[in-house]
């Protein structure tokens, strides 16, 4: 407890500087000022009011907040909002594209949600990893979708989602 | 003729929201000028707050205030005031009451801050000085202490052990064939994705809007408006997308209590989330211990049953479930003792959690069932339809309708029964062993009276609302389904509202009574507005005036006379002709008592399983399994199908993973997080495969409803420790069964 006390004595007070960062996000430029300690997933939600990525756990242990980032899946809660100036980025809010993405409409095909929380995530991580190219049948999908919490446990309906999407040629 | 829905396989109608993000759970309304909450926990398990030191915290820039029990707004001082649709028998945990610490975890400083960064960072920086007392956490360490519980108001929907019969004791020492077991559960929490969150919106003087998540928006309304002494019609409480809940929702958490009074005093709109960390720190599964002694004649039909069920609870209520009442439901006995008690301990009140005490005493009973079959050298399906019942025995009523032995056939069926061997460890594949299980499930099949409104409008769309849940449970599309067939309507022209304390009265939703109570309501507000119809219509052309209601089909969004007297007339002219240009029908679903009360009203399962057990490392890995539920009409056999699949994905996660590890020398959880609390992921699931043997039953409701939420789960666990000892020739009775358990017994190499 006194060592608490002693740390917390001289901690700083004053907010930390805010930066000037411009990233694009579901094709759209945005010039932000953000201050070194928000992390992209709050950003999305809390300044950007893209609150289709969700918040599950804030350590990238869920998966619930993955977006895509250069075309790439990563947990937005384990990056800071200053670190993607320049970068492009796809939420879930940006991958219907006039109608809705094929893995999208496969997700409702299939049944592969229920409270719909941890979907944004999973199918922006499906998008990702079947562009990763590693996926070759169900077991390999099964694992590499593995980063992807689902407490409701819709994860068979999941994996046929993907593969109908697979299977559907877009990613050959 | 009108298409029907009820029965067909729809998609979900919130599904296109859910899939392009824009469905919005509690913490997502953006209101100008929100204010951020951040909590801090108690570090101790039980004491007092001697001194809390906020300087730093306070001069943290963006920082607003800093509430803690010296200094929070007073809240209503009667205890009963804060005593919810689901609260024990007890007093409530009140947050920052009182300088006492009862639990660890506990809520003891909110940080209210201008962006949600501030505030968590002032969190961090507050330092607590207490005066701690020895505290009790080990429920294995004071088992001898266990008390009957308390009764109150919940143990009425929670009735406790029936009386014993006979010499139940005595007959299970004497009978030829015999099975015991002693079955330890740890503590577990619901974990949904979502975690719990407030956005509180201040309307005005004594006026809030609040976004929260919950299972019973009503529950949370009068929660509200009785602690903080609002008037009920000026809280409206608003959650139309939960992310999950498992029972987590059935009460107000202490998010709520905390948000709404950061606003008040404020006057400002306020957001307050939990961390995943404190998704540890309200409810969850409590610990038991349950010890069963079954006994059988020497033809395997069962002469004895004893179970017995201690299980944790707070110092401050006695929160109960249902545990040790389910084997005499199932299995006839002349001899019972069945006795449930309670152990107070220094810990938050345990909550209902997906199929609570079903889940927990039924893989005792199971299990055990199980044993005894073996015992009696009888295969374990054949042991049951020996012992197999139509009349629930602890009431003497016969069950209103019970599909289980054509559950058991068809799910023997397609598992491929036959072809196992019954000897343990006789089944090998590779280097693996594998074990094949099974078992039955049971939950009860209850409905509440429940109000729904059903509006018609002049371009011909029909809304019916409620103020009852959708936590993925598929309520926003079956209600739809009914609606539509009650009214005759293309389901593209009706839509159902939930989520929302301003709608027609609906109590918490769980238990699996969703479907049945809302359901019955839908019914009876549309059969309102048909009434309704009619009589308009009857004013509107003459073929009509003499028609009685059962001369009319109501299909086709409008009215025919059956004997073709006249030409039909649709809704949309009936509605465009009156004054409102809507018609309304405001009804409450009851349940028929009547009828009811003569029967014991069950959804069953059956539940078989196949698992590979790895002999060097002790992993136990389910690759298949089959579940057959007879639960009365399936209203959508693809969402009931997914309720039924992540029943089973639970099971697995109940009999393999999860468990709250608490480190007892700070009555702490040690693993609170979902790093560390093991849940499984998509690799863990292999192939799951559910059946319906539906059952006409009109008995528990018009519709024939019975409910799923518990089904799925209950008879999962059980399977797979059967499937574990047919695999290995041990019983691992200590779930979740681990690595360690499994090598400890099953490997020759220990």
């Amino acid at each position: 407890m006194d060592e608490n006390i002693t740390a917390v004595k001289d901690a700083p007070v004053a907010e930390p500087k805010s930066h000037p960062v411009t990233i694009n996000i579901n094709g759209q430029q945005h010039q932000l000022l953000v201050q070194p300690w928000v992390t992209l997933l709050d950003a999305l939600r809390e300044k950007l009011d893209l609150t289709g990525t969700k918040k599950g756990c804030d350590h990238g242990q869920c998966g619930a907040c993955t977006v895509l980032v250069n075309g790439k899946r990563i947990n937005s809660c384990l990056t800071l909002a200053v670190m993607q100036n320049g970068k492009e980025i796809t939420t879930i809010e940006g991958i219907a594209n006039g109608e809705m993405h094929p893995m999208q409409q496969a997700f409702i095909k299939y049944d592969a949600f229920q409270c719909g929380y941890c979907t944004p995530g999973q199918i922006c991580s499906a998008i990702g990893m079947l562009q990763e190219g590693h996926a070759t049948n169900r077991e390999e999908v099964k694992e590499l979708m593995s980063g992807n919490i689902c407490r409701c446990g819709a994860y068979s309906n999941i994996v046929e989602a993907i593969m109908d999407v697979k299977e559907g040629g877009q990613y050959e | 003729m009108q298409q029907k829905y009820i029965g067909q396989p729809v998609s979900r109608v919130d599904g296109e929201a859910k899939v392009t993000g824009s469905a919005k759970y509690a913490a997502e309304f953006n209101v100008p000028k929100l204010r951020y909450g951040y909590v801090v926990n108690s570090t101790i398990a039980k004491g007092k707050i001697i001194k809390i030191n906020l300087e730093r915290a306070m001069a943290v820039q963006g920082v607003i205030k800093i509430y803690t029990h010296e200094n929070r707004p007073s809240t209503a001082w009667l205890s009963f005031n804060y005593a919810d649709m689901d609260a024990p028998p007890g007093k409530p945990f009140v947050p920052m009451h009182n300088n006492k610490i009862v639990y660890n975890g506990q809520p003891i400083a909110m940080i209210v801050a201008e962006t949600f960064e501030q505030a968590r960072y002032a969190a961090s920086l507050v330092t607590v000085e207490y005066d701690k007392e020895e505290h009790e956490s080990d429920l294995h360490a004071h088992l001898t202490e266990a008390r009957l519980p308390k009764k109150g108001l919940a143990t009425l929907l929670k009735p406790g052990p029936p009386k014993p019969k006979g010499e139940a004791e005595k007959i299970y020492e004497a009978s030829p064939v015999k099975a015991a077991g002693t079955f330890v559960h740890g503590i577990e929490h619901h974990n949904p994705m979502e975690m719990f969150a407030s956005t509180v919106v201040y309307e005005g003087e004594k006026k809030l809007t609040i976004f929260d998540k919950t299972q019973g928006t009503i529950n949370c309304q009068l929660y509200v408006a009785n602690v903080f002494g609002l008037p009920f019609k000026n809280v409206r409480v608003i959650s139309h997308y939960v992310g999950g809940a498992f029972g987590s929702g059935l009460r107000p958490q202490y998010q709520l209590f905390l948000a709404v009074m950061a606003s008040l005093d404020l006057k400002k709109s306020v957001r307050l989330s939990m961390n995943r960390h404190q998704m540890f720190t309200f409810g969850h599964r409590p610990a038991t211990v349950q010890k069963t002694k079954f006994g059988a004649n020497d033809v395997g039909k069962i002469q004895a049953i004893n179970h017995e069920s201690i299980g944790e609870t707070s110092q401050f209520e006695d929160y109960t479930e249902i545990v040790v009442n389910w084997a005499n439901m199932l299995y006839p006995s002349p001899n019972t003792k069945l006795q449930y008690k309670l152990k107070p301990l220094d810990v938050a009140s345990p909550m209902d959690m997906r199929a609570p005490g079903g889940a927990t005493g039924l893989h005792a009973v199971e299990v055990t069932i199980d044993e005894l079959a073996y015992q009696a050298k009888m295969d374990p399906v054949d042991f049951r339809l020996l012992n197999y019942t139509d009349m629930d025995q602890t009431t003497e009523k016969p069950y209103s309708s019970k599909e289980l032995k054509e559950c058991f056939k068809q799910a023997a069926d397609k598992f491929g029964w036959k072809n196992r061997n019954p000897e343990p460890r006789s089944m090998r594949r590779n280097h693996k062993l594998i074990g094949w299980g099974i078992a039955t499930g049971i939950w009860e099949a209850m409905q509440l009276p429940t109000r729904a409104e059903a509006v018609l409008t002049a371009d011909g769309k029909l809304t019916v609302s409620s103020a009852t849940s959708d936590f993925g449970t598929g309520t926003y599309t079956v209600m739809a389904q009914i609606a539509a067939d009650c009214m005759g309507m293309d389901l593209a022209d009706v839509s159902f509202k939930l989520g929302d304390s301003d709608m027609p009265f609906a109590p918490i939703s769980g238990g699996s009574f969703t479907a049945a109570s809302t359901g019955t309501a839908v019914q009876a507000a549309c059969l309102g507005l048909r009434k309704k119809l009619l009589k308009k219509a009857q004013k509107m052309v003459a073929a009509f005036t003499e028609a009685e209601f059962d001369d009319i089909d109501f299909t086709d969004s409008g009215l025919h006379l059956k004997n073709n007297s006249g030409p039909p007339l649709s809704y949309r002219e009936i509605v465009a002709a009156t004054k409102e240009k809507t018609l309304k029908s405001k009804n409450m679903g009851w349940p028929n008592a009547m009828k009811q009360r003569k029967f014991t009203r069950a959804t069953h399962s059956a539940v078989f399983v196949e698992v590979e057990v790895d002999e060097d490392f002790g992993i136990v890995k389910v690759t298949r399994m089959v579940t057959a539920v007879a639960a009365g009409k399936i209203l959508n056999p693809k969402t009931a199908r997914s309720q039924i699949l992540g029943g089973m994905v639970w099971g697995i996660s109940k009999a393999l993973r999860e468990e709250s590890v608490m480190d007892h020398r700070f009555g702490k959880f040690m693993n609170d997080s979902l790093a560390e609390y093991h849940l499984p992921v998509n690799a863990d699931i292999n192939d799951l495969e559910v059946i319906f043997v539906e059952e006409d039953d009109k008995i528990v409701n018009d519709l024939g409803i019975k409910g799923l939420g518990e089904i799925g789960l209950v008879a999962v666990p059980p399977a797979i420790a059967n499937a574990v000892f047919h695999a290995t020739g041990k019983r691992v009775n200590d779930l979740p069964i681990t690595m360690d358990k499994v090598m400890d017994y099953a490997s020759p190499l220990v």
